[in-house]
């Protein structure tokens, strides 16, 4: 059998037949499908298509390398948006050690948008807190598809409390497409515990680090990101309205949304590039939905070296550092001052 | 999230009209302009309140002749280069010349009823008093004059929420102006926070929930998601009432509403009582 001969290292993905396909994803889903046909051609009839094979596969390698190089900033919100991309709960299973979870506000509900909880993670004890979307359509409904309401965020910063009071460094992984938009969420002071939450993350007396790991939606992202370091993912986008929300008002339609992802300047390069976040962590190749292993691996070494970094600093220097980072955000221009005072 | 609001149509706003006359939104009655100038933009037949620019808002508040402009030099520019339907740096260019100030938002130190603060008023006229980066740096560096002088700080909102022309700069003016309450918070300084419409997004959902105490004037739009932004989502009915300033001290996220004709008695009784 020739298959022995196959590399698994040259095909990064795992089980392409059940993968969802982007739209832009397209030709390479025809070149796997042929690799695919091939192959079972090659098992059943015992012919030997092996150079062929490798041909199909270098081919598929390198369009994916292109392709992904070259992600326009529509494409990205959609490899954000991906079905089968690692959410919180995967991450938890893909690097955690252990995961205590915490339930409730202790004032109202339990969100199960935002999953908070005591985690071992790469030698650290931490608070871990993140929205999670579900994966199933049921879990997706309990978790309102990743958008929080009050009580999630008060549920995020009671954790943090805790957290701050025996001395636990905070983690919180974002993923969200905005707050929760509906009447309970309205009545029950969304905006207001967001706003809180700001505000106690920036005076929060442990080190904090947040990572937007898929989708990073205006205050309902922010509202758990306020941090001494402040990383997105490769392909998470972060910006202050979705694509579809920022068409809808500024081009009067969501058909749009793609001119839209552009203007907004939302990818992990332009956010670095501006100053907004420290660090852009790369993501395998073709996207953490291809290869969720690697991609914790990733993320998990990320957190881990920052959070040993962070616990050298003395407090008091953290905090200030921590002010200062956010307080120098802004690019605007002051006559009589320096010409132009930028982005931190 | 950054909120559609309809832009202050001229019947809505100061700056009206050639004309003598304008006519009241709610109840329909035509009004003499200049009875309801005197008025402080209340309607006299059914107390509307209609939105104040910044710099009237600021000459209703202050003591007269006590008003400090600070920051002033403090000016836009379009850092992302951003286009929608317009280029950002024209869109600029044109509220400058409309509004004839250089952002939204006013502020400086004042004094109301013989009493010292240090104000922030933001302005419906300029791009519906949206937030980006000069509006949050005006704000930072008027929290943290309070701070260092130990004065009461006022801050007027009046906004759209954050800008979407500075996209994820302006998200980050809501940590900025957060944090800095924090700091104004632990050096015990009083934050009246007052809540005029429309208050909504990012605004709403930084600063203006901050106050030690918050204000309303009455039947203001206070929300953080817009209530197009929720029927598209939830297609439901919304309740009657819904967003406004009694709605929400019902629900406990507004002190008090006070009437336009009160606010600076109300804020000097609480500068009286909680001011340093």
């Amino acid at each position: 059998m020739a298959t022995a001969t196959l590399e698994p290292k040259d095909v990064p993905e795992t089980r392409p037949a059940l993968r969802h396909t982007l739209g832009f994803e397209q030709p390479l889903a025809k070149l796997e499908a042929q690799v695919q046909e091939l192959e079972a051609l090659q098992s059943n009839k015992r012919l030997d298509y092996t150079a062929e094979i490798r041909q199909l596969r270098n081919n598929y390698t390198s369009l994916l390398k292109k392709t992904y190089e070259n992600l326009t900033p529509w494409e990205t919100v959609q490899v954000a948006r991906h079905p089968q991309r690692p959410q919180f709960r995967d991450y938890i299973d893909l690097f955690c050690r252990e995961f205590r979870e915490i339930h409730g506000d202790r004032r109202f509900a339990d969100d199960k948008a935002i999953v908070a909880g005591l985690a071992r993670l790469g030698g650290h004890k931490v608070m871990l807190i993140g929205h999670h979307k579900g994966r199933d359509t049921k879990e997706k409904i309990a978790c309102n598809f990743g958008c929080a309401h009050p009580e999630g965020y008060r549920k995020a910063l009671r954790c943090m409390k805790l957290a701050e009071k025996f001395g636990l460094p905070v983690v919180t992984l974002v993923d969200t497409a905005g707050a929760y938009p509906g009447i309970g969420s309205e009545e029950r002071g969304v905006a207001e515990a967001i706003a809180v939450n700001m505000m106690e993350m920036s005076r929060l007396r442990t080190p904090i680090v947040s990572v937007v790991t898929g989708e990073g939606g205006s205050g309902g992202a922010i509202g758990i990101a306020v941090a001494d370091k402040v990383a997105m993912m490769e392909h998470a986008w972060y910006s202050v309205i979705s694509p579809e929300g920022c068409s809808g008002i500024l081009w009067k339609g969501s058909e749009n949304a793609p001119d839209a992802a552009a203007a907004l300047k939302l990818t992990s390069r332009d956010l670095k590039q501006i100053g907004i976040i420290d660090t852009a962590i790369p993501e395998p190749l073709g996207g953490a939905h291809r290869d969720p292993h690697t991609a914790a691996h990733s993320l998990e070494q990320y957190i881990s070296k920052t959070l040993r970094d962070l616990k050298r600093c003395k407090i008091e220097n953290l905090l200030e550092r921590r002010y200062e980072k956010f307080r120098n955000l802004g690019i605007y221009l002051e006559k009589g001052a320096r010409a132009s005072a930028r982005a931190g | 999230m950054a909120e559609s609001i309809t832009p202050p149509t001229t019947s809505k706003t100061e700056g009206v009209p050639a004309g003598l006359w304008m006519r009241c939104p709610d109840c329909g009655d035509m009004l003499f302009k200049k009875v309801v100038d005197e008025n402080l933009l209340v309607c006299p037949a059914c107390q509307y309140h209609f939105r104040v620019g910044a710099r009237a808002r600021m000459n209703q508040l202050c003591d007269e002749g006590t008003f400090e402009e600070l920051f002033s030099d403090i000016e836009p520019v379009d850092p992302l280069e951003f286009v929608d339907k317009k280029a950002y740096a024209d869109r600029i260019k044109s509220e400058q010349f409309k509004s004839k100030e250089k952002d939204a938002l006013l502020s400086g130190r004042g004094f109301i009823k013989g009493r010292p603060l240090v104000l922030a008023v933001m302005d419906p006229n300029f791009m519906m008093g949206s937030m980006g980066s000069v509006v949050g740096e005006k704000l930072t560096r008027s929290i943290e004059l309070a701070a260092e002088e130990l004065l009461p700080l006022v801050i007027v909102s009046c906004s759209g929420g954050a800008r979407m022309q500075e996209s994820t700069l302006s998200l980050m003016q809501m940590a900025k102006t957060s944090a800095a309450l924090g700091r104004l918070d632990d050096a015990g300084c009083l934050f009246i926070s007052l809540l005029t419409d429309p208050t909504t997004g990012g605004v709403t959902a930084s600063f203006s929930m901050l106050g030690d105490f918050i204000i309303a004037e009455p039947k203001a739009l206070i929300g953080f998601a817009g209530p197009r932004t929720i029927w598209n989502t939830i297609k439901q009915e919304l309740p009657e009432g819904f967003q406004r300033s009694e709605f929400l001290r019902d629900k406990g996220f507004v002190d008090f509403i006070v009437h336009r004709k009160d606010l600076r008695s109300e804020i000097a009784r609480l500068i009286d009582y909680c001011g340093k």
